[in-house]
């Protein structure tokens, strides 16, 4: 478990930072390569009020960003949970469908960008693509685990309590895989918003997205941009993923 | 409702490189409505196979069971298992693991909740009814266990070494709350247990079984009045001869 805010893990952020000024300071490092915190918050406050490019602020760059990854992330829920689960409880489907997932699964989801683009052109279908690949195989395996390591014994208890395969389904299978469904969401939402900013390096009909907007900032050498909006990037990541854990303790205070 | 066992078996059967494994064969034997037959044999006798047999989770692979003489085939909705290590759902809570099976059967909510709220007092789990399983001691799972299993009012009751794990002095406590439930509802009871002493402490019945292949060595009649001393003269009698007779050379 990750450890609360506290002092002793500021401490070393800080250090960081001071440590990173002063080299910036006394000319140690050039600017245009990294740029100093201060000049990263000034870029920060520059991505707010005016924005990259120019009238596109980096709130709006958020906002396409985790659109893209909500449809995307939805997507693949939608498909991966339940067919996890029929997969977990039916070999003969695992059988089928497994050799098809194992050749496609080490494909990078990158790789898929330029057919991506191909079938659906540049804008948020390919994107939200990009991304359903991404986060799709870690919930489908996550939920196959989570649904075969479920003790049999349970399922011929709700038998014994006249249960049909679809109670067996709604009231044994899917609450018992919710915890290894959640480690899938969670490892997936990692990926999916990694992926993201990369599916947007290649580009995006609407002008907005963070990875289109580091990479404006890129074309026009603004370094200190470039930074927030890396660190603005790894905040959001780390949001996300404290409110999936938020909301797995909530859900399966059973555990 | 009385219970017959004819002439049942069970075979593993094996392959190319194995031959069958006869796990148990002719098994025959009758428990009369209302009465407490136990079960005891050495381990790996094939004891649970025969309950999961009876509450058709497994197929026999001859003879019958019959249900006030009629056959059963399959599972019967008349004949509940209470499972040797709980088997309570993880995720559901004490009361929701006793509503569980009138869930299934599309009883109301209130409706439910009210007749599982009975077994929680009657059963002593009063202030813990919204506990997971996990904040429950070993005999608070099995008292559940045991909950979840009656509230379908089954006419046959299978208990599979329900006390199996449980320390002695929580074993005795759970074996006298079973025979005042017992004494009350007078269900139909098959009883596995491998401690002679449980046995002979509980039932109307003992069916001694052989080790592999296993068939019935004897089966006793106890008829000591309940509630029983456990150290009395006819218990102590029963307990001899059965360990005698599981000790011998078969």
């Amino acid at each position: 478990m990750r450890p609360p805010l506290k002092a002793s893990n500021i401490i070393p952020v800080i250090t960081l930072l001071a440590v990173w000024q002063g080299l910036c300071s006394v000319g140690l490092i050039p600017s245009y390569k990294l740029p100093s915190p201060i000049q990263v918050a000034r870029g920060f406050w520059d991505l707010l009020t005016l924005g990259m490019p120019p009238g596109h602020s980096l709130i709006y760059h958020i906002l396409y960003s985790l659109w893209r990854v909500f449809v995307g992330y939805a997507a693949a829920m939608a498909t991966a949970i339940p067919l996890g689960i029929a997969m977990g409880w039916s070999a003969r489907l695992r059988n089928l469908v497994g050799p098809i997932l194992e050749i496609l699964r080490p494909i990078p989801p990158l790789a898929w960008i330029p057919i991506a683009i191909l079938w659906f052109g540049i804008g948020i279908q390919s994107a939200a693509f990009i991304i359903f690949l991404g986060v799709f195989f870690p919930i489908l395996l996550n939920t196959i685990d989570g649904v075969r390591s479920i003790d049999p014994v349970l399922i011929e208890a709700a038998r014994t309590l006249n249960a049909t395969d679809r109670d067996v389904f709604q009231k044994v299978l899917i609450p018992g895989a919710v915890p290894a469904i959640f480690t899938g969401m969670r490892i997936g939402v990692g990926i999916g918003w990694m992926t993201l900013v990369a599916a947007e390096f290649t580009g995006v009909r609407q002008g907005y997205g963070l990875g289109y907007m580091i990479m404006t900032a890129r074309d026009i050498q603004r370094a200190d941009e470039i930074v927030a909006g890396m660190l603005v990037i790894g905040l959001i990541g780390l949001s996300i993923d404290g409110a999936l854990r938020f909301l797995e303790r909530r859900l399966i205070r059973w555990r | 409702m009385s219970l017959d066992i004819s002439h049942l078996s069970k075979i593993h059967e094996g392959d190319a490189e194995q031959s069958d494994i006869r796990i148990f064969s002719d098994i025959t034997c009758r428990v009369e409505t209302g009465r407490f037959l136990s079960i005891v044999g050495p381990s790996g006798c094939g004891k649970t196979t025969l309950l999961r047999i009876i509450a058709g989770l497994e197929p026999a692979s001859g003879g019958q069971v019959l249900l006030d003489g009629e056959v059963v085939r399959g599972r019967d909705q008349r004949v509940g298992l209470v499972f040797q290590e709980y088997a309570l759902f993880p995720w559901r809570t004490a009361i929701r693991n006793i509503e569980m099976g009138p869930e299934i059967a599309g009883v109301p909510p209130d409706e439910r909740r009210a007749a599982a709220m009975q077994y929680i007092r009657a059963f002593d789990l009063n202030g813990f009814e919204h506990a997971y399983p996990k904040a429950l001691s070993g005999g608070m799972k099995q008292r559940v266990a045991i909950a979840r299993t009656l509230i379908m009012n089954p006419r046959v009751v299978l208990m599979d070494e329900p006390f199996g794990s449980l320390d002695s002095q929580t074993r005795n406590d759970l074996q006298n709350f079973l025979m005042t439930l017992w004494t009350r509802r007078k269900d139909t009871v098959l009883f596995v247990t491998h401690n002679v002493d449980e046995a002979v402490y509980l039932s109307d019945q003992i069916m001694v079984l052989s080790k592999k292949p296993t068939h019935i060595l004897k089966i006793f009649d106890v008829s000591a009045p309940r509630p029983r001393d456990r150290t009395s003269r006819e218990s102590n009698r029963v307990r001899k001869a059965i360990l005698d007779l599981l000790a011998g050379p078969s």
